[in-house]
């Protein structure tokens, strides 16, 4: 780089911090002038206002620090759950679009193509207007077993509180999670060694269950389930998932699926098909060239733009607000909002926290996308 | 390199340029006089209180203040455009200029009128908040309550007495807040809560909406004051005194018996206190800035106090809200206004 171009970059960026800061200083003096309070000190005030669902501890006392967290959390468990079943669901699609079934290829077809289509506001509302509506009250609900109970104000599940020596299931957890990671790096040792494939669910199984024999033993059954009961107007005790939940859950699972299946499909169809016949000549079977040869190799070309859809699911998690269901965008960047009236320290707030849950995810992306991409180079 | 470069420096100086006139005009009348029209921030719908009807029209008594705000400053209650505001994004549009008022039944609390920047300017209707019940239930008391599901609008006063009422009552609740009235009401329409809460008022606003209104009954208890007024920017006195003294005119209108049918016969009274009114004596339309007519114009063209309740809220409205609280103090009211004097 000449000297020139280094000093015209510099000239650049002193521009753009200059004008940043002047931006900054515009702002803070409009709103000192126009007597509007400024500042964060308002997140250790009092919230004063109940949410519908919260991971962790909340009452009306607790601050709108801890509404920010509890917005925070309601997002990120219909994000994380979203991302999970998108992608199972999305890659059977993918695959099911490719597979020589007619039918089963006209399904996953007509499946992407309604699900891709459609507006996810729409389908948002869809789910929450137009399908859990048409569930009963909580007096006439559907009774599972006398333990499960599903209503419009959603399904009321037995919780499952630990008692005294529940600490001894852990424990056993634990052994058979240790005994699960050495057999199959034994099964896997052996196999590079010989090419000898061994099975290792039977002695796991084995071990499992005189693990756990053991601790019953021990320890008893220290357990206690608290079954949800009809009291008043709904549902009391146990655990509540409430229905904006699940509707919003499985707007955004089916709607990023569908994209998800055609970049999986993409995917697949990169790769060359000479590689599947090189598979089909070395005696492997077509399960086995499908996850050996072929997903390995279109695993490249898929997580970049997987990525892409990841973000976006978290992102319009945000449409969350038209349902009502509590998500940052709901209780921090709306009713917090109104309260406070600081609207600026606010949405910055709230952009910051999906910035960073965006550069999160890509950052995990891209650390696997390198270690994969490495493997396949080679 | 080097091109795009400068390319970053031009647009950079650009940016500066665009954004250089951000501040908020100080004058708003002689911000709204070049325009040529008010804009007034409503609500996206409510009954009787601002709400389009099917050819776009909007009505309602809040609405009605917006155009005696147009009348007083242009002489005909045409010059106003309304801009729909959800209770969110209410005092930010205020806040920056976009609407010169806010007519969107906002309930005057220290919080609002002392740290947002906005000034209330009065009260043109006394509210509390309430709640609607599906009849079948058989529920009489807001104290029977305990454990219910709440359906209501976010961001508003309401979260919070609803949150205070319960607490104090050692009941439970379920909070189910819907950024639209709209939404919130078909929830609860749906059954997805047992009772919608917001200020009384709305709560006979929106169960017209319903598929079958008479299902539903408003409980008759009150768990908050709801004084519901006319916003304006912190600063701008002359504009707020316009917006304050509009709301005014009609309740003393209303008590001086001046009427949108009997103005002009009026103007020929001898009374004094009308002849103040009607900008027949001394100049207080020229010491807001705008004619000293501004208040003839206004009951001309919208009517008194009165007249606006009854026609937009009152019994012979589909609403039937009566008069009560909001009668005239001397009618054992609340509405009460300073003499023009």
């Amino acid at each position: 780089m000449s000297r020139r171009d280094a000093l015209l970059q510099l000239v650049t960026l002193a521009l753009v911090v200059a004008g940043i800061g002047w931006l900054i200083a515009n702002v803070a003096d409009n709103l000192d002038r126009q007597n509007i309070a400024s500042g964060f000190g308002f997140l250790n005030e009092r919230a004063g206002f109940g949410i519908s669902q919260t991971l962790i501890d909340y009452d009306e006392d607790d601050s709108y620090r801890q509404v920010l967290i509890i917005g925070l959390l309601n997002t990120l468990l219909v994000s994380v759950l979203g991302i999970i079943f998108a992608s199972v669901l999305g890659f059977l699609l993918g695959v099911g679009r490719l597979s020589r079934n007619w039918l089963i290829s006209k399904i996953a077809m007509v499946y992407i193509e309604i699900f891709r289509n459609v507006p996810l506001l729409l389908q948002i509302m869809f789910w929450y207007f137009g399908v859990l509506r048409n569930l009963p009250s909580p007096r006439q609900a559907i009774n599972i077993g006398d333990v499960m109970f599903l209503s419009n104000r959603g399904f009321a599940l037995p919780s499952v509180s630990f008692m005294d020596g529940a600490g001894f299931y852990g424990l056993a957890l634990l052994a058979i999670i240790v005994t699960a990671i050495g057999l199959r790096r034994r099964a896997r040792k052996l196999f590079l060694a010989t090419g000898q494939i061994v099975a290792f669910w039977k002695p796991l199984g084995i071990v499992s269950l005189a693990v756990l024999l053991l601790a019953g033993a021990v320890a008893g059954l220290p357990f206690a389930a608290d079954i949800p009961s009809l009291r008043g107007f709904n549902f009391r005790g146990g655990m509540s998932v409430i229905p904006e939940f699940v509707a919003l859950l499985l707007a955004l699972s089916l709607y990023t699926a569908a994209f998800i299946a055609e970049i999986v499909r993409a995917g697949i169809m990169s790769v060359y098909q000479g590689q599947r016949e090189a598979a089909a000549a070395l005696g492997l079977s077509h399960n086995r060239a499908l996850s050996l040869v072929v997903i390995p190799q279109s695993l490249r070309v898929i997580i970049p733009p997987l990525t892409s859809q990841y973000l976006n699911l978290t992102k319009n998690s945000s449409l969350a607000v038209a349902i009502a269901y509590p998500d940052i965008v709901s209780v921090f960047a709306g009713t917090t909002l109104t309260q406070v009236g600081q609207a600026i320290e606010i949405i910055f707030i709230t952009m910051m926290v999906y910035l960073l849950l965006s550069l999160l995810t890509s950052w995990a992306m891209n650390r696997y996308n390198a270690r994969i991409a490495l493997v396949g180079q080679n | 390199m080097k091109k795009l470069a400068e390319i970053f420096a031009a647009s950079a100086a650009l940016t500066l340029l665009t954004l250089l006139p951000v501040r908020a005009a100080e004058d708003t009348l002689q911000v709204v006089q070049q325009r040529g029209y008010v804009k007034c921030g409503v609500s996206q719908g409510l009954p009787g209180f601002s709400n389009p009807d099917d050819k776009g029209n909007w009505n309602g008594i809040d609405v009605d203040l917006c155009r005696a705000v147009a009348a007083a400053v242009f002489g005909t209650d045409e010059k106003v455009k309304f801009t729909p505001l959800s209770a969110k994004e209410r005092f930010t549009a205020l806040q920056s200029g976009e609407v010169d008022l806010l007519a969107r039944n906002t309930t005057w609390s220290m919080h609002r009128d002392t740290a947002l920047g906005v000034d209330f300017t009065g009260v043109n209707y006394y509210d509390g908040q309430g709640f609607m019940v599906r009849a079948e239930l058989g529920i009489t008391s807001t104290k029977e309550l305990d454990g219910a599901s709440l359906c209501t609008n976010l961001g508003t006063t309401t979260e919070l007495n609803a949150a205070d009422y319960f607490r104090t009552h050692n009941m439970q609740y379920e909070m189910v807040a819907f950024e639209k009235a709209d939404e919130a009401v078909s929830a609860y329409n749906t059954g997805r809560c047992d009772a919608y809460t917001t200020d009384q008022s709305a709560l006979y606003a929106q169960r017209l909406k319903l598929t079958d209104p008479k299902a539903h009954v408003v409980l008759p208890q009150i768990i908050s004051k709801e004084p519901l007024g006319p916003v304006v920017r912190q600063g701008d006195n002359q504009w707020g005194d316009i917006v304050r003294w509009s709301h005014n005119a009609m309740l003393n209108a209303e008590e001086l018996g001046v009427t949108s049918s009997n103005v002009e016969t009026m103007k020929s009274s001898t009374n004094p206190s009308i002849k103040r009114l009607l900008g027949l004596d001394g100049s207080f339309g020229a010491n807001m800035g705008i004619s000293n007519d501004w208040a003839y114009h206004i009951i001309r063209t919208v009517g008194n106090y009165a007249e606006t309740f009854e026609r937009n809220v009152g019994k012979d409205t589909p609403l039937g809200i009566a008069r009560g609280v909001n009668a005239l103090w001397k009618d054992g009211g609340l509405q009460y206004a300073p003499p023009i004097r």
